[in-house]
């Protein structure tokens, strides 16, 4: 069915793209899947959350305090979100730099899929800001706070974005046709990876160093001068457990997409993930012992949250490394997908401890997330995965590219 | 193998926007050394809790009264909120009943204003640390950064404030004292230049060393001030935090910060490397041909 839809896109002529485009809009497929029948009525909620949100405030539907200013839609949607849009830069890493082509085939959805969570986390930024109309300042005009972390994070998801687009642009050319402008963006591929990846070092980094001046609030055994290290090296086996993730559910949702060589390789491209990630998980491992040997922190240990730095670190870092190390000797896929899922609940944790669980630790009152907060976070990510399907079912971007290849790989 | 001229132009193009990119990223200038601040001394043996300075706060800010029977009570911490901008809190220590007047401490090198990526907050160069309407745009990260919890959000609201202490800016820059001190009927709070304030504030401490407890809060802590507080007991039993680092806060990301404009430069240029290095080695050979 796709390949039939895919000629069709090849032929269409310019004059007709609006048209075709129009078309491309209306769903394909069945409307009422249990994904759908879930998904509608939290979109749907959300919106609605939006429209008070914007009319009666934030803390209308949030339950954000005078202490702890940032919650879950900055600490998941935002910090936890953008680490697992990592995968993106790792894999055009290897793929463009390295010149890895065995991993060639889950670059366009990886970056497919790294766009859309900036857009869309980032996006939700726009939510928990309470002056909107004010975004643009560090942007144009003449309000550069340039000593600011943020503004250099907010610089960079911008950038980022772009070259993103750009990255994944010579699909969208194919998708309509355009062979011309599909060869002048594949030549750009390579400036907007090089770009991309020197972004991404940074922007992982500064989410990180965003908590440098919450010295004081934030429980000493996530705070460190080397918060910024740390998420950069964890984004690094985020984004990949994320890509194995994705590639696992999209091979059963998707799989009239993906020819039979990328089926068959794919087994070895998870392989090679998993061995990456168990290699990323020992340093970052590595990592966090040698801080907590240094900072001297043995006497926080026998405390809850220390219980909690425990749980993280042995069951959720220490664990998954294991599983990786051992599904890649012994070529376990099933095994590498629960390591996966294991590291990204890992992840998670860890993100939400330096945001909002360790964060005013020590307070009276503790900041939980309504549940409004949570329904909005739930309908940014729906709304995510509707695009990624759309995009899915209607560019080249798992199935095989047919028009000129990408020059800069092969 | 050579680089020929596609890739040379391709190279320049990559440096030439990281360049242009990283050279925006930089640490804001540090307050030079001989500003003159003004600051606020305020003597705690001389507070009587009148809560003066709260009414007169408020009618000057346009903020609501406060309520007469929201009394400071020791043991009963009031807290600064979007509506009222200064507390006054009783204290059952161990010499008596003391009461410490909070607000904005009007930081030297203050972190709301190093974490704005507006420049909404502004450190004025006469001292007093201000927030811009029409620059904001809400991200609370001045919230998150302030190590003494200050900046104030409107969260009922659709177009949502800042409040804070400002020290009274605009009569400060006529030279005008802020009007708590000025309507303080016991002198509690004096303003001056940050030097004056706190030779005075020696000058207590020496003529009547049983009075006071040596020390002077604000100095030092986070870099120093703009509000400095004498008391006659140890500043933890005033719920003052006793462990801030008395370095400024903003100095911890100057190193993070610092490294952008290197990262920039450097990994461009790693990574066109390995691109080249990996690239001959890549089993397809025509391709090498081509180009």
């Amino acid at each position: 069915m796709s390949n039939a839809n895919y000629t069709a896109t090849g032929e269409i002529s310019r004059t007709s793209t609006w048209k075709f485009i129009l078309s491309e809009l209306k769903p394909k497929g069945k409307l009422l899947t249990p994904f759908n029948i879930i998904s509608i009525p939290i979109i749907i909620t959300g919106i609605i959350l939006i429209v008070i949100r914007f009319w009666k405030g934030i803390g209308s539907i949030t339950n954000l305090t005078q202490e702890v200013p940032w919650g879950l839609w900055i600490g998941f949607d935002v910090v936890t979100g953008v680490a697992f849009a990592g995968g993106a830069y790792v894999i055009t890493f290897m793929v463009y730099i390295l010149n890895m082509k065995k991993f060639h085939s889950i670059v366009r959805v990886t970056v497919l899929n790294g766009f859309l969570a900036y857009l869309f986390y980032a996006g939700a930024l726009l939510l928990d800001l309470g002056r909107p109309w004010n975004v643009v300042n560090p942007i144009i005009g003449n309000s550069f706070g340039t000593s600011s972390v943020l503004f250099l994070v907010a610089w960079h998801f911008l950038l980022y974005m772009i070259a993103e687009l750009i990255e994944f642009s010579p699909a969208v050319a194919e998708w309509l046709g355009a062979r011309r402008a599909q060869r002048i963006l594949s030549g750009m591929t390579l400036g907007a990876v090089i770009f991309g990846i020197t972004l991404s070092t940074l922007h992982q980094s500064g989410l990180g160093a965003l908590f440098l001046m919450a010295k004081d609030k934030i429980h000493p055994l996530w705070y460190s001068e080397f918060i910024p290290i740390m998420f950069f090296v964890s984004s690094t086996f985020a984004g990949l457990s994320m890509v194995i993730f994705e590639g696992s559910v999209s091979h059963r949702v998707f799989s009239d997409q993906i020819s039979e060589s990328n089926r068959k390789s794919h087994h070895g491209i998870l392989h090679s993930l998993s061995k990456i990630c168990a290699v990323a998980m020992f340093a970052y491992f590595t990592l966090n012992v040698l801080v907590f040997v240094h900072e001297k922190r043995w006497s926080l240990l026998n405390t809850p949250m220390g219980y909690w730095y425990l749980t993280e670190m042995i069951g959720f870092v220490l664990l998954p490394m294991i599983l990786y190390f051992i599904s890649y000797r012994k070529r376990h896929i099933t095994l590498i997908k629960i390591a996966a899922l294991i590291t990204m609940a890992g992840i998670i944790i860890n993100r939400l401890n330096v945001t909002v669980i360790g964060f005013k630790w020590d307070a009276a009152t503790h900041y939980y997330p309504s549940w409004m907060e949570i329904t909005v976070t739930l309908a940014v990510i729906f709304t995510e995965i509707w695009i990624f399907r759309w995009v899915i079912r209607r560019m080249p971007v798992l199935r095989e590219a047919t028009g000129p290849i990408d020059k800069t790989v092969q | 193998m050579s680089i020929d001229r596609r890739s040379f132009f391709k190279a320049l193009g990559v440096t030439g926007v990281t360049l242009a990119t990283g050279s925006r990223i930089s640490a804001a200038p540090q307050p030079a050394e001989n500003t003159e601040f003004v600051g606020m001394l305020y003597d705690s043996t001389r507070c009587v809790g009148c809560q003066g300075c709260e009414f007169a706060c408020a009618e000057a800010h346009g903020l609501p009264a406060p309520s007469f029977e929201d009394l400071p009570v020791a043991g009963q911490e009031r807290k600064m909120n979007e509506t009222r901008r200064t507390v006054i809190n009783a204290y059952q220590t161990s010499k008596g009943e003391v009461y410490v007047k909070r607000q904005c401490m009007h930081c030297n090198d203050p972190a709301c204003t190093a974490a704005c990526l507006t420049k909404a907050m502004l450190k004025n160069e006469e001292g007093p640390v201000s927030w811009r309407a029409g620059k904001c745009m809400g991200c609370r990260y001045c919230m998150v950064s302030c190590p003494f919890d200050v900046p104030k959000f409107e969260y009922h609201s659709a177009n949502p404030k800042i409040e804070k202490c400002d020290m009274c800016f605009e009569r400060v820059k006529q030279g005008i004292m802020p009007v708590c001190a000025e309507q303080c009927p016991v002198e509690a709070i004096v303003f001056g230049t940050r030097r004056e304030l706190i030779a005075e504030a020696r000058k207590r401490i020496h003529d009547n060393p049983g009075q006071y407890n040596d020390y002077i809060y604000g100095e030092h802590e986070a870099g120093g001030t703009g509000w400095l507080y004498l008391s006659p007991v140890p500043f933890g039993e005033l719920g003052f935090s006793t462990t801030l680092q008395k370095s400024s806060y903003p100095a911890l990301t100057k190193g993070f910060l610092y490294a952008v404009p290197s990262i920039f430069v450097l990994w461009p240029a790693i990574l066109l490397g390995l691109h080249q290095a990996t690239k001959d080695n890549s089993d397809n050979l025509n391709e090498d041909g081509d180009e």
